[in-house]
Parts: C-alpha cells; structure tokens; sequence
C-alpha cells in the first residue's frame, strides 16, 4: 500500500525582548542560575504578572509576517500543572482567544496554513547533578516570553518542514523579534505525525514528537516516526497516541507519555491580567512600520542593484549580512563590488573564526574604504584582501594599516620600468623562450617582476611596461 | 477616656497637636495588645519593636499604630496566612499596601490571625487556632479577617487592613461591631495580598469609623504598576469629600436581603438604620436585587476554582512546609499538600480542581461566570435608579465557635449579602449599627456602584453622626485597664 505522512508543527520561539513577559528581569542568555529572576517570575506568593508591551508588539508583528489575523480583543489563560520548573504551578499562555489566528504563508515554494499563534511565558530549567543525586533549579528562564506558532497538519515531507522553518527563523530575525537559536532553545519544535493510506481524506492516528534541537533532528525523527508508524500499521497493529521523546544519539524516539496519562490542564482565564484590547491604530502603526523580509530584499537587489540571484540569495542569508551589505553600499560602494567582497573574503573571514555576521566587528565604512582603494588604484586587490583579514578581527584602520605595512600599490611606471629592466637582463633565457613563442614565459618574467616588487604593482601596469620592454630589446 | 477608645483620626490628631507622644501611642498598643491577646488570639505575629514614623507628616494617620491581616506580604516578618504550609516563609518584599502605608507613618504592631487562606467566615480555620471575639470570647469574631476585627474592637490598634474577597473585611467587621470596608475592585493594588481568588480579592480597611476608613483608604488606594487590574483613581479625595449629607440620596433596600434565614434582630436594626438615614433626608425605598439566590453558588464554584490554582505553588519546592523522606516527586507534591493545607482548604482546591476539569468546566466554571455577568447586569439595573443599596452583613450575629463548622452549607450560604458585591466588584461597607439581646453587635451593609466609594462612606459618615454605635467598646480585660489615660 501507498502511504501518505501527514505533519504539523508546533513551533514555539523565545522573544528577543530585553525583558521577561510579566516582569522586569533580563532575558539575557546565561547568567548564574537564579540571578535573572524575582518574586514575579519565581511565583512568590502575593506576586503579580504585569504584561510587557513589547511582547504583544513583537507577537503581533509576528502574526502579521504569518498571515494571521490579528485578534483585537485577546485575553490570558492559565494552564495548570505541577512540576518544580513551573514555581506558580501555572503557566500563562492564551488558549480561547490567541494574539494571531487563520494565517498562511508561502514557504519553500508551497503555502502553509497557520492555525494560531499564541503568547506564554518559559518555564525554568532542571539540572540534576549526579553525585549528590539532587535536582537543582534555575528559575533564569522563568518567564521568557515566547511564541507558539501552530500550523494546520499540512505538511507531507520532512523537507516540506525544514524549509518551512528554514522560512520560519529568516523571517522571525528579519523582523527582529527573535534570534531563533535552536542551540540555545530560542526555536524548539514539536512534531505532529500521522500516516493514512495515499488519498484518503481522514486523518490517522498521530503522535508527538519532542526534543528536536536541530534541523537534522527534525529530518531524522518525521523519516523515523514515518517508518515506524507505517510497518505497525502494516503489521496489523495501530498506532498509539502518545508523545515520544527523541534521542538523537540512539538515532530513535521513545514513548514519553500516552492520551491516558494526559495531564487535565484545566485551562481558566487569567484574572491577574486584564483582557488585551488592541486598537486599530495601534495594528495599523505596526503594520506600516514591519520591516523589510529577506524575500523582498531579495527581490530588490536583483532589481535595482542587478545581482544575480545567488548573489541576492546569499547576502539575504543573514539579516546582518543584509544590512552590512546595504550600509556598504550607502557608502558608495558598487554593489556588485560589495556582493563580492562579502561573499568572498567576509564569509570566508567568518567561517574561519566560527562566527555570524552579526557577531562580526568589521563595520561597513572599514568594507567601504576598501573596496575604494582598490577602485582608485591605490591597493591591488590581493594585498586588499590580505588588509582585510589583518583589520577583521578587530576593525582596525585600513590605511594606517596599508601605510604601516608599506602596501600601497606601486603604479609609478618608471619604478616598474626600471625593475622590468632587471629582470628582463637576469633572465636572459626566460626572455629567449619568450621570443621563440613560449607564452609560459611571459607569465614567469611577469611572476618575477611582482616579486620584486613585493606584490604591490598594479598587474596592468607590469604587463604592459614588460610587453614595451620586450617589444624593444 | 482611654488612648484605644478614640478613633484612628482623634489619635492622629493628638500625636499631630503633641499630646500625645509616639512612644506613648505604640506602648498604649502593645500593653492593649499584652492584656487581649491571650483571650482573643487576635494576632499570629506580635512585632517585637514597633518601628516609630519617622516624622510625623502631613499623611492624616502617621504615627497610629496598626496591624496586617497575615496574609499580606511584609518584608522581614513572616506572612502565614494561618497555614501550615506556609510556615515561617518571610517575604522579601512588601505588598503595595504595606508601602504605601509604611511611607505615609504606619506603625506596624504584626500580623493578624484569619482564616486559612481567608478562606472561612468564623476564623476557625487558621492552624494558629481561631481568633476570638472580644464581645465574647465564647464566639468567633467572624471570618476571614476575624483578627483583624477583634484587634480593632479590643482597641489593640486602631486601624488594620484586611483582604474581603467574599465577605471577610465586612462580616467580622459587623461580628465585632467596627467599621469595614471593601473598595471597588481595582481600588487597592493587590500586590503582595496572598492571592485566595484573584478576581474577586480586595483590601481594605477595618476600622472604628467611617471616617477612619476613609483616611485609611486614600492612602492605599490607586494605580500601581506592579498589579495591571489596579484603577488609575485620583489621590486622595476621600476623607476631605465625607460631608455626612445624605439629602436626596436614593437608597433601596432590596427584599430580597430581608427574608429567609434573616435573623429577626437583625432585620429589624438595619431597618432601624434605614430610619436613621431617611431622617437625614435619604429616600429610602425598598426594592428588588433579582438573582440573588445565584450568587453563592457561582461565587463558590469561582473562587475554589481560582483558589485551586492560586494554591497550587505550594507545592514543597521553594519554600514553607516540606514533606520529609519523599522517594518521589509525586509523593512529595502529595504528602507536602496533604500535611501542610487544612480541611477547609483542601476541600475549596478539590471543589475548584472539580469545576475547571474538561468535563465540568462548561457546566460549572463558564456557567457561574455567566451568572456573574447576569447578577452585575442585575446591579447596574438597580442602581439606574438607587445611589446606595441598603442590606444586612450576615444572617446572624456572631457564632459559637464551634457552631459554623459543623454544618458548612449553611456557612456557606450565611455569605449570602456579602459575595454579590465581590462578584460585581462593587464598594461596600459594614457598619455597627445595634446589638442583640445577647449584647453581640449586628451590622448593616451599604453598597455603592463601581467606583462609587466615596458615597458608600459618607452615607456610613452620616449615619455615624447620629449614632454612637460603632464608638462602644467590650468590656476590657482587667489587664489592660489603667493604660495612658488623657
């Protein structure tokens, strides 16, 4: 029999506010355990959630990008279940009426349905420590503010889903509201999976899976669950509903709790926050102000600035390389030039120091000055290069380095003439083969010539003044 | 006349002209507090040194000593809320309430005994044993911030704030015949209040007057950023507006408040003050608050619903009582909640965890919420065409201690006058207003329509320039007499 997998994701995406949702504690990364929180966020007994207006700006301009309908009257629910990494026994999250609802958006050459988007805050992070045999908490994480982003069960292949995320996270840093680090848990996925005979129209049974802190976790798991699914079927059984948890050493999920153990959340109102009334104008002002996707981006390079599409494709990869590519520009760097030198000695820079563009200390006017000593002559493109890789890793001046370094381009013909001069009478036989038509020749007495000049002459210039040199002789 | 005979504005105005002095007023407390507390377990916490204001300012109540109901969080002094799972959890941090209050020359004399969790009206339930009624010693002084009304009435400290979130700020306060009030919702920040059922909790003050509780109030109420269902309301303006004229003022008394399980006594000495009003020129009229018999059920099925979650921190992780020897998680949840809560509490969570299950949610939890919505519907109604609604406190005056336990529906349903203005948010107040022939006081309820405080106060203010109810005093304990005499 032909099977069909059937997916649906749950993605949830921790916001790049500076502050927690309910409270004014840091969100930063890290940090001792315990030291980013306070009554509100640990649940102390008489404390209050107060909402953070940036949380609903970013979860609206979020909503937006996926299409969904903004809900103008939204509220907090509150989901209740014990577990010590939860200190009010509660989290707040939205369950009735979600910030963003019915959306859709074009990813990886299909359209995905988005069911809802909803705000809720982190929990803490357990830590269990092996030889005293404790458990230990930290309560840093404790009301991250977060999105959970579910689809409609649309998808049909793993591929289908990584491009989709792959779509998910430009999209989410292009807007700024999170750096959807998957290493550092800001973008975690939970994964729908069920498999029905090819062209039924029902659905099969699904299960869960979680712990999928990577993209090849994600391929890994939907191709496992899928086989798995399909042989149980296959072999006369069913397919039980559960939530499996996946290992990715053993390269295999587990069951971790079934539809009997499910927990009653027992979902009520929040009525520590009032509901969340939106304003038209407030809508209509973010609206206006949501900044530019790399898909526009994209469209825009190669339309008023005439990079191919790779090109385009390439510098819209990441949202900081976009717009160190665009302030280069601004600075009156070719655009082609810019493309080249970002996507040449910049990624190969940040390759080999293991970074992100937006970790980068070169800034766009060091990039920009460059690329115009080259342009005017004045460095050639190689010793460009190097002096990019000297001033990478600290921004340091370019032509205190150039004039430190001795590395201004020789184009002074006279000075070239002269050691064409040399050369040519120490290589009397190179000269020879050259006369009796070995083009090889001519590139070793070109080779020689740069040498003496240490690199610095102006390609064009050598060869022409050798070109004169050897016309006469 | 003794130093705790006088309102908490005549003793400020004695600090303030320095005739009295605040060493004089704190010791006056502690010795009132010395004689009763062995009779009325009126306190879970004595302070062992009063901090003094540090200048008497300008705020109309610096200096006058005071208490907390415990279950208002307090930096550096154990908050119980009367529970054992709490046990001596010290917060870090102040309720909005206690700050302001501490900023405008509070003298904080400790913390007072309630009901577990406030949830239960006769103080029976705290695990420090109940508070007592200084009327008698025999009865409760009402719940849940039944020490809070026993401290006031024993003249322990002239003022304490309580929490009222079906009743508990003005049932106590008619059972030990002082003056409570609870606010609008959203007057008082509720920041730092041990939550029992957030949508339905309020602060507020008991005291001898009206007038105090305004004084009282204006300090505490208002925004604050830290509670996001507090009210943007102006500073001030309370006591300053008391005028005592009631003139043209519409006041109904519904019906509906004066059958049933109405004691006779009492029907006939909130009609007496009724008279009183009306002979200040109110219009009094009677008339009808339909749905009433609605309001304790939805009240009962929202507030444990809200309490089984509001509870459910309690769990033996971060702080307060911790089962030992656990070999689980689960048994740890398990035995921590089972050893630290007591029955009454127990059995609210059950009844909440109960109505917000999947399966009872819509019949119980969104059913109760409609009936709120029905029953605000109901006020808005009533107050097209009243100012004020006149109505008895409780059924009774104060119960044998003991009595109310025993027979927990008809406890229940004693909250009858009290919750519907929880439910509906609305001010409301209780003030002494006669005794029965066993010399318990009875109280009679004004309530007001959202944000209608001021009015619920000046109708008590006038009522209490023509009676002196609310100035009577039990009997002192022997101990305690020949304190600072003026």
């Amino acid at each position: 029999m032909n099977w069909e997998t059937v997916i649906g994701l749950e993605t949830h995406v921790e916001l790049a506010t500076k502050s927690k949702i309910f409270c004014a504690c840091t969100t930063a990364f890290g940090g001792a355990p315990n030291t980013h929180c306070c009554p509100v966020c640990t649940g102390m007994p008489g404390a209050l959630p107060v909402l953070n207006g940036k949380v609903v700006e970013y979860a609206v301009r979020a909503a937006m990008a996926l299409g969904c309908t903004v809900t103008r009257y939204s509220r907090f629910d509150r989901k209740n279940y014990f577990y010590p990494d939860l200190p009010k026994a509660y989290q707040i999250s939205q369950l009735y009426l979600p910030i963003g609802r019915d959306g859709t958006v074009e990813a990886g050459g299909r359209t995905v349905g988005i069911h809802e988007l909803h705000m809720e805050e982190d929990a803490g992070k357990l830590i269990h420590d092996p030889w005293t045999e404790q458990t230990k908490i930290d309560y840093n994480r404790c009301g991250v503010p977060l999105i959970e982003i579910v689809t409609e069960p649309g998808f049909r292949t793993a591929e289908e889903v990584v491009s989709y995320l792959e779509w998910l996270r430009e999209t989410l840093q292009y807007l700024g509201v999170s750096d959807c680090k998957m290493q550092e848990g800001s973008l975690r996925c939970d994964v729908n999976l069920s498999v029905r005979p090819a062209g039924s129209d029902t659905l099969g049974t699904r299960t869960e899976l979680k712990n999928l802190s990577s993209f090849k976790a994600i391929r890994r798991a939907i191709g496992y669950e899928a086989r798995r699914q399909i042989e149980r079927l296959e072999a006369g059984g069913r397919v039980v509903q559960e939530t499996r948890r996946w290992d990715e050493n053993k390269d295999a999920s587990y069951p971790m709790r079934s539809k009997e153990d499910a927990q009653d959340y027992r979902y009520f109102p929040e009525p520590d926050l009032p509901p969340l009334e939106l304003s038209e104008a407030y809508i209509q002002a973010l609206r206006a102000s949501q900044p530019e996707l790399a898909a526009a981006k994209r469209a825009r390079y190669q339309a008023v600035w005439g990079l191919g599409s790779y090109d385009a494709e390439m510098l819209t990869s990441q949202k900081a390389l976009a717009r160190f590519f665009e302030e280069t520009v601004a600075l009156g760097a070719e655009p082609k030039q810019a493309a080249n030198w970002l996507m040449g000695p910049v990624l190969a820079q940040l390759s080999a120091h293991g970074l992100e563009a937006r970790d980068m200390a070169l800034t766009p006017p060091t990039l920009a000055r460059l690329i115009q000593l080259v342009k005017e002559g004045r460095l050639n493109r190689n010793t460009a290069v190097r002096v990019c890789e000297a001033v990478f890793e600290t921004d340091g001046d370019a032509d205190a380095y150039v004039a430190a370094h001795g590395l201004a381009q020789v184009s002074d013909a006279g000075l070239v003439a002269q050691v064409v001069e040399q050369v040519l009478s120490a290589n009397e036989k190179s000269v020879a083969d050259y006369r009796s038509g070995k083009e090889k020749a001519f590139g070793f007495l070109v080779g020689q010539v740069m040498r003496q000049l240490r690199g610095q002459a102006a390609p064009a210039v050598v060869r022409q003044v050798l070109l004169e040199q050897l016309a006469e002789q | 006349m003794e130093l705790y005979e006088l309102t908490a504005l005549e003793l400020a105005g004695q600090l303030r002209a320095g005739a009295v002095t605040q060493a004089e007023a704190i010791a006056a407390a502690a010795g009132r507090i010395a004689a009763c507390q062995p009779g009325n377990n009126a306190f879970i916490t004595v302070a062992d040194s009063p901090a003094p204001a540090p200048a008497l300012s300008a705020s109309p109540l610096a200096g006058v000593p005071m208490a907390y109901k415990d279950n208002l969080c307090t930096r550096g002094m154990r908050t119980t809320c009367a529970s054992k799972i709490l046990g001596d959890f010290t917060p870090c941090y102040d309720a909005t309430a206690v700050e302001r209050l501490t900023a405008a020359g509070a003298v904080s004399m400790g913390k007072l005994n309630l009901d577990e969790f406030a949830m239960g009206s006769t103080c029976e339930t705290s695990c420090y044993g109940p508070a007592k009624n200084p009327w008698d010693l025999t009865r409760s002084p009402g719940g849940s911030s039944g020490g809070a009304a026993a401290a006031v009435a024993a003249g322990e400290v002239w003022y304490a704030i309580g929490s009222d979130t079906g009743g508990s700020i003005r049932q106590p306060a008619a059972h030990c015949g002082v003056t409570g009030m609870k606010p609008t919702y959203g007057s008082v920040s509720r920041y730092g209040l041990v939550a029992y059922a957030s949508s339905l909790d309020q602060l507020g003050p008991i005291a001898r007057s009206a007038a105090d509780c305004a004084a009282v109030l204006e300090l505490i109420r208002g925004r604050d950023p830290r509670d996001a269902t507090s009210l943007d309301l102006p500073a001030g303006g309370l006591l300053c507006a008391l005028t005592g004229d009631v003139r043209g003022r519409r006041i109904g008394l519904p019906a509906e408040c004066f059958g049933g399980a109405l004691e006779p006594e009492v029907a006939a000495a909130v009609r007496a003050a009724a008279g009183v009003l009306r002979a200040r020129g109110a219009v009094v009229e009677e008339c009808s608050l339909p749905l009433l018999d609605y309001a304790v059920p939805a009240y009962y099925i929202l507030a444990c619903a809200e309490a089984s979650s509001n509870l459910a921190r309690f769990d033996g992780v971060k702080y307060g009582w911790r089962a030992e020897g656990c070999g689980s998680l689960e048994e740890l949840y398990r035995r921590t909640r089972t050893e630290g809560f007591g029955p009454e509490v127990k059995k609210r969570i059950l009844l909440g965890t109960f109505v917000l299950s999947a399966d009872c949610y819509d019949s119980y939890y969104k059913k109760a919420l409609q009936a709120r919505a029905r029953l605000k519907a109901a006020f808005d109604a009533v107050f097209q065409r009243y100012d004020l609604l006149l109505t008895p406190v409780a059924p009774t005056t104060a119960p044998r201690l003991g009595e109310g336990l025993a027979d927990p529906l008809s406890l229940y349903l004693s909250d009858i006058y009290t919750v519907p203005a929880n439910l509906a948010g609305l001010p409301a107040l209780s003030m002494p207003c006669g005794f029965d022939r066993s010399g318990l006081p009875i109280g009679a309820q004004l309530i007001g329509p959202a944000l209608g405080d001021l009015a619920v106060l000046d109708a008590a203010h006038a009522y209490q320039q023509e009676t002196d109810w609310h100035r009577r005093h039990p009997d002192t304990p022997a101990a305690a007499k020949g304190g600072d005499a003026l």
